[in-house]
């Protein structure tokens, strides 16, 4: 044990048992951040706000809410909104951060995409990420159930047959996931459990886990410039400021963060007071029925691009079953953002893809399709829609298929910066 | 030397061995703990008579938690031996109302004499059997028996034995 002496006050105190010196300077002000970055890289720094948000709120509605079937939906819509204080905004602001938490997960897994940031030395943030990504679908999904109304149940209903496609153990496992033939009490309350405890356990673990990978290889930056951590960093401690490429996490890169943050709650809390009703479908105010099917189910906006990837074929290939072709184009568009670095053939090299023409065209080409799939995920799949969804599902699959190959093309090209001029 | 190092390894493997073992029995019991209830696995039998029903009528009733769909064929509804039900000198039309793409309950549409289901435009005649969309095969038959006029679900008679094979 070191020697333990007077303390000199309460930092120094702590400090001594608790070496708080040394944990502020790994965690803080010495925790090196590149200097060119812009605004996207804030957003994980927002998405930990969300995340607070998320809990804190989370705690009071867990207070009032009851997860049983006869008690769910009047705890939710008339004890949480109307008899509890304040019931109604804990409520909203839950439903809202929940929707709009992933709108952020979006943007920040789209800069890391743009930016290159998953590949090369950031493989493994890119993982512990995609599975965050996982969890919180999770999360939103078990919690979305909750209140028991009509569009929830359905939707846990549909979710759960889900893995009837599984061979031969499918039938069972819906059972066994259910613990019973149908959704029911024994679905409610174990979807409970995982909401409020074991998932957001997970996540924050998750989280832990993807803070520490970025340590090592450190944050990319807008021009994916390589360079010397430890040397940028002794210049700025040196006093040569201005020609460091690196400023400390805090204060500097913080200050930062706080404005955007800033803006970001700003929206947040403009949405919760005027337009919460977007986070919130009309049809789960109805209570669940089960042995009454809404007219057209979906799911909430972030999940739509995958639920139409589901749902995009219609029709049998080749004696194939529509369903069976679209549970596997689900499972496939799934798993395959979580393999985005090992899909990428062009692995040396780091760079925005504003520098990678192939890769520029694929990214627009992407985003464009994941909005096409998310609209029409929305929309009857009838008529005409269904060949929009069908083809917005092909031009996905194809994307992902053709990405090793203009990595790699790129990867041939042999100019001096790397990617194709 | 050498005979410590394999003491240790033997240690080693022992305990490993036993954690494993462990491991796995309290994987079992985590499974048992989500299996249904045995109060839900004894879900009860329920007997409808069918003597009441109208032709071209369709009747939901619940069993097991499930929507069954029972519909009295009328003259002009195409027969189908595989799958329709005679009882009292009539055939019926019986059902799990559950599509089976995803789980929805399909609507009866008296006009056009089919099932639409509105999640993702399954359609199913007055059979039962997929006709259009992405269910991959027609609805179940749940397992019944024929009392008389009276039809029993939930147990296996020998009519039920005879029609499709394949069930849930």
């Amino acid at each position: 044990m070191a020697e333990i002496r007077k303390a000199t006050g309460f930092i120094d105190w702590l400090d001594q048992r608790l070496a708080v010196n040394k944990f502020i300077k790994v965690m803080m002000t010495e925790y090196w951040i590149p200097k060119n970055i812009n605004f996207l890289w804030a957003m994980g720094v927002v998405l930990m706000v969300l995340f607070m948000i998320l809990i804190v709120s989370g705690i009071f509605l867990l207070m009032y809410y009851k997860p049983d079937i006869n008690l769910a939906f009047d705890s939710v819509n008339y004890t949480i909104m109307q008899e509890v204080e304040y019931g109604w905004l804990w409520r909203h602001i839950h439903g809202v951060s929940a929707s709009v938490i992933f709108l952020v997960i979006y943007i920040h897994m789209f800069t890391g995409i743009y930016y290159g940031s998953y590949k090369k030395g950031r493989e493994i943030i890119w993982l512990t990420g995609m599975a965050l990504f996982g969890m919180f679908s999770a999360e939103a999904f078990s919690g979305y159930m909750l209140p028991w109304g009509q569009m929830s149940y359905w939707a846990a209903q549909v979710i759960t047959n889900l893995f009837g496609g599984i061979p031969f153990i499918g039938e069972a496992l819906v059972v066994w996931i259910r613990g019973d033939f149908l959704v029911a009490d024994a679905t409610l309350t174990r979807f409970f459990m995982l909401h409020v405890l074991l998932l957001p356990l997970v996540i924050l673990l998750l989280i832990a886990v993807h803070f520490y990978s970025l340590r090592v290889p450190h944050v990319n930056n807008q021009e994916s410039e390589e360079f010397d951590f430890e040397d940028e960093a002794k210049k700025y401690l040196e006093g040569k400021k201005v020609e460091s490429k690196v400023v400390p996490f805090w204060p500097v890169f913080l200050s930062k963060d706080f404005f955007v943050v800033g803006v970001a709650l700003t929206i947040f809390f403009y949405l919760v007071c005027f337009h919460y009703d977007f986070a919130m479908d009309p049809i789960n105010f109805e209570p669940a029925n089960n042995m009454k099917t809404p007219a057209h189910i979906y799911p909430e906006w972030y999940f739509l691009w995958s639920y139409e990837v589901l749902r995009g074929f219609f029709f049998d290939i080749a004696g194939v079953a529509a369903m069976d072709i679209g549970l596997a184009a689900f499972g496939f568009a799934n798993v395959i953002f979580m393999l985005l670095p090992f899909l990428d053939r062009n692995t040396d090299h780091v760079a925005p893809a504003h520098k990678r023409p192939l890769f520029f065209v694929w990214f627009w080409l992407l985003l464009i399709d994941m909005i096409v799939l998310t609209v029409y995920g929305k929309l009857p799949p009838t008529g005409n829609n269904a060949w929009v969804g069908f083809g917005a599902t092909i031009t996905f699959l194809v994307l992902f298929i053709l990405l090793p190959i203009i990595t790699k093309m790129e990867a041939n090209c042999k100019c001096n910066t790397g990617g194709c001029k | 030397m050498a005979v410590e190092t394999s003491r240790r390894d033997f240690i080693g493997m022992a305990f490993g061995g036993f954690a494993a073992a462990g491991g796995i029995i309290a994987l079992g019991a985590m499974k048992k703990t989500w299996d249904p209830l045995p109060s839900v696995q004894s879900a009860g039998f329920i007997t409808v008579d069918l003597s009441s029903m109208k032709e071209g009528e369709v009747q939901t009733i619940q069993w097991r938690g499930k929507p069954i769909f029972i519909l009295k064929k009328s003259a002009d509804m195409p027969k189908n031996e595989k799958r329709d039900i005679v009882a009292g000198g009539s055939s019926y039309a019986v059902m799990i109302g559950l599509c089976t793409h995803l789980g929805c309950i399909p609507t009866w549409t008296p006009t056009t004499k089919q099932f639409k289901c509105a999640c993702h435009g399954g359609e199913f005649d007055a059979s039962g059997v997929n006709t259009f969309g992405p269910p991959p095969r027609p609805m179940d038959i749940p397992p019944f028996k024929i009392d008389g006029a009276k039809l029993v679900l939930g147990e296996e008679g020998p009519e039920y034995k005879k029609l499709v094979p394949k069930k849930a």
